[in-house]
């Protein structure tokens, strides 16, 4: 009964989303309709939710007669991974995307701001059309209540890779931006379609964005932490397709958080925040296609069904395909404000997004282009991280090279001697930095990263620096009552260039080497010594694992384990690793197979030394929580603003 | 695991420059029985056949550009995750310049329409 009143539920949020979607876009500005769209978002919203808890109920239960439980749960597994299990399967996943995409109508319905009525009901209105796509696919392609007759006795368990505590977390952030992206795209068609856009509607474009960027820069995050911990290889990123899929549309977001700034504060460039927001959620789109398709053999592939596919691309076709012809015959119609010259903070936001958007379209163009030469000539390619790193890094290095200037540059028309003069010790500071490295690490393309990470970072204290003299003496109370909207951007900003110090160093000085141990045996590596003490047999809640323990004496003694997994639900063995973490760098241990033949008993044990690893994610982590701060920044902003007394000190 | 010791055997023969060209030829080439990983992450005793065979041929005086053409005759162009430049891959190689100029395009057209540039205003943040 369960499943089939979920599967009720989540068809009342398909009519209330269709209404919802009929009464906006026809609202115009008749109250009376507004307000029947905006129940209608409440209704689907509670509808979903109720759709949504159902399924994790049945999880819970472990009720083996509903298909999607059968095939990625276990009686065995604990809690949290039932739980987890739900959005671990791609129908449960897509009707989190459905529960999300409602979750934000309802937002929207509430949160319209002074934004005139017509732009309002409109963007809520393909909000609605957004819902009603995604649960028609979800409803009929993808069924998370289908039932299985006969029922079986036990599930078929979760991928063990995915029985993670950041992979249970990693799928609901990025949906939260993925789907975030989608208010950003009812708002850009909304005012497309009204042919106008005012300032409360660029005004509420920017918490959504930024809510989007955040989310997906946070689930970015931790799937790459989690790539860094579980996969056993003691990377971070590898270009692969199902990581592309979610870098686009962050790119493209990253560019829309700087474009939407300018939109609201100047006015200008609304046709081009617009054109961002369709060609964001686009690519949001054309990820949930790449990753759930089948198209890429991956650990997230989970669907098999070619109608899949073709019906995801169908609905990018019409979201991307609408998007984009109403831009064409409307954009021209948006109101123009006043201009700028190429060097003001306009004009170095125009070349951030003009990097960030060619960035985008290269990462798009590798990741596709092999999948487009088997389609036309059935010949297999590859496109890997050599090519990606060789074409993205230019365009990202312009943008990052800019960064430091654009906050230090007047609006409209800069002059660049002055913003440059308080930047000479961050030269100075990345100057230094190449040199050192250079001389020490006897690499230059490290030299010239690990300069730039010391230029954004010399160039973000530079920024504190002088927002905090202005107008007044640099007194502890001053600074401490800086706008939260520039602690956003120094924490965002800050992030990037720790992040860059990070990835640079580590790609570029890591060491990794394979042994062949038997326990007893000491190494040496990386000025450590590294004793594999015993491999015990050991038994989790559902698997058996074998588990090394290891002592590390050296820089940093201590014990350690890494462990090899065999899931009882069966699959390939997993690794589990060990690391010791440093205030410099991890000491990182996977343990691999057992040796066969003549050494019998000892096993292959692969060591890595991995660098300034922890900036790569504290970096990350911190451009995140810029975004966070941001978000409260816009909604202090929002409260001073309604206060009528405080209405004069409004920026 | 044979392969492995192999690998670990041959890797002492080899100078610091032959070993630092066998590490980035082990980021080029794919583990060609993985899903997807270049040979240098790969754990599969299959790449460390592969990793043993480029430092056998690193060994013998074969040149960065030879080692490849040996795999990509071996397996085909899927082996390599730079894509070779050829007819096939120049819209590939050619997008990153074709896009740049496509966004510069598009701005200049956007500043033709030219709007009045009013003078610089002090930052209000």
């Amino acid at each position: 009964m369960i499943a089939e009143f979920g599967a009720f539920l989540a068809a009342v949020a398909l009519i209330a989303s269709l209404a919802q979607g009929a009464l906006g876009i026809y609202a115009r500005e008749d109250a009376r309709r507004a307000a029947a769209a905006k129940a209608c978002a409440e209704i689907a919203s509670v509808a979903m939710a109720g759709a949504f808890i159902l399924l994790i109920t049945l999880f819970v239960r472990s009720d083996f007669t509903v298909a999607v439980v059968f095939n990625n749960s276990h009686t065995d597994k604990p809690l949290i991974y039932k739980i987890a299990g739900a959005w671990g399967n791609h129908e449960g996943s897509m009707l989190l995307w459905c529960l999300v995409s409602a979750m934000f109508g309802l937002a929207m319905a509430h949160a319209h701001g002074n934004m005139s009525r017509g732009l309002w009901t409109r963007a809520l209105g393909v909000q609605g059309w957004v819902s009603a796509g995604a649960l028609i696919y979800t409803l009929v392609l993808s069924n998370p209540f289908a039932r299985l007759d006969p029922a079986p006795f036990q599930g078929q368990s979760l991928n063990p890779l995915l029985q993670d505590p950041a992979l249970a977390l990693h799928p609901p952030m990025l949906y939260l931006g993925y789907v975030g992206l989608s208010a950003p795209f009812s708002l850009a068609l909304a005012a497309l379609i009204e042919g106008k856009v005012d300032e409360a509607w660029a005004r509420a474009l920017r918490p959504w964005t930024l809510a989007a960027w955040t989310c997906l820069t946070f689930g970015i995050t931790l799937g790459s932490y989690w790539a860094y911990y579980e996969l056993g290889w003691g990377g971070w990123w590898f270009w692969d397709p199902v990581e592309n899929a979610s870098f686009m549309p962050w790119l493209a977001a990253t560019a829309l958080v700087h474009s939407a700034i300018v939109t609201e504060r100047r006015g200008s460039l609304a046709g081009w925040t617009i054109l961002l927001a369709i060609i964001g959620f686009s690519l949001a789109l054309l990820g949930t296609f790449l990753v759930r398709s089948g198209v890429l053999t991956s650990v997230h592939a989970f669907a098999v069904d070619p109608r899949r596919g073709v019906a995801v691309l169908v609905l990018i076709a019409l979201a991307a395909g609408s998007g984009l012809t109403l831009y064409g015959l409307r954009a021209p119609m948006l109101q123009r404000a006043t201009g700028f010259t190429a060097i003001s903070r306009e004009g170095l936001l125009v070349l951030n997004n003009l990097g960030l958007a060619v960035a985008a379209g290269v990462v798009l163009v590798g990741t596709l282009y092999p999948l487009a030469v088997e389609a036309v000539t059935g010949r297999l390619i590859s496109v890997g991280p050599p090519f990606f790193n060789l074409a993205f890094a230019p365009f990202v290095g312009a943008v990052l090279l800019a960064m430091p200037l654009a906050p230090l540059l007047a609006w409209r028309r800069g002059d660049p001697k002055q913003a440059l003069r308080p930047l000479w010790v961050a030269a100075g500071v990345a100057a230094a930095t190449f040199v050192l490295v250079l001389i020490f690490g006897r690499k230059a393309w490290a030299a010239i990263g690990i300069g730039v990470g010391a230029w954004l970072v010399m160039g973000v204290a530079s920024y504190l620096w002088v927002r905090w003299g202005r107008g007044g003496k640099r007194t502890l109370g001053r600074f401490f009552a800086l706008p939260l909207a520039v602690w956003a951007l120094t924490l965002a900003h800050l992030g990037a260039g720790v992040f860059v110090i990070g990835a640079l160093t580590e790609t570029n000085f890591r060491t990794e080497r394979a042994f062949e141990l038997n326990p007893g045996q000491t190494v040496a590596f990386a000025n450590r010594r590294v004793t594999l003490l015993e491999v015990v047999d050991v038994r989790g809640p559902n698997y058996r694992a074998a588990r090394a323990n290891f002592r590390i004496e050296g820089v940093q003694a201590r014990a350690l384990s890494a462990e090899r997994r065999v899931y009882d639900a069966g699959g390939a063995p997993t690794t589990e690793v060990g690391i010791a973490p440093s205030l410099t760098s991890d000491l990182y241990i996977a343990l691999g197979e057992p040796s066969r033949g003549a050494n019998a008993g000892a096993w292959i044990v692969r060591l890595y030394h991995n660098p300034a690893v922890h900036l790569i994610f504290g970096g990350a982590a911190l451009i995140g929580l810029g975004g966070f701060v941001g978000l409260a920044a816009l909604a202090r902003r929002k409260r001073t603003a309604l206060a009528p007394e405080a209405a004069p000190a409004q920026p | 695991m044979k392969a492995l010791i192999l690998a670990l055997v041959a890797a002492a023969a080899l100078t610091p420059e032959q070993e630092s060209r066998a590490h980035k030829l082990e980021q080029e080439i794919r583990c060609v029985v993985c899903q997807n990983a270049p040979l240098s992450e790969s754990t599969a005793d299959m790449a460390g056949d592969m990793r043993a065979l480029i430092r056998e041929r690193i060994a013998a005086g074969d040149s960065d550009g030879e080692i490849r053409g040996f795999f990509r005759a071996r397996y085909g162009d899927f082996v390599l995750l730079r894509p070779v430049f050829e007819p096939q891959t120049w819209l590939l190689w050619g997008a990153p310049g074709l896009l740049l100029l496509g966004g510069l395009m598009a701005l200049f057209a956007l500043r033709r329409r030219g709007e009045p540039v009013p003078d610089a205003e002090p930052d209000d943040r």
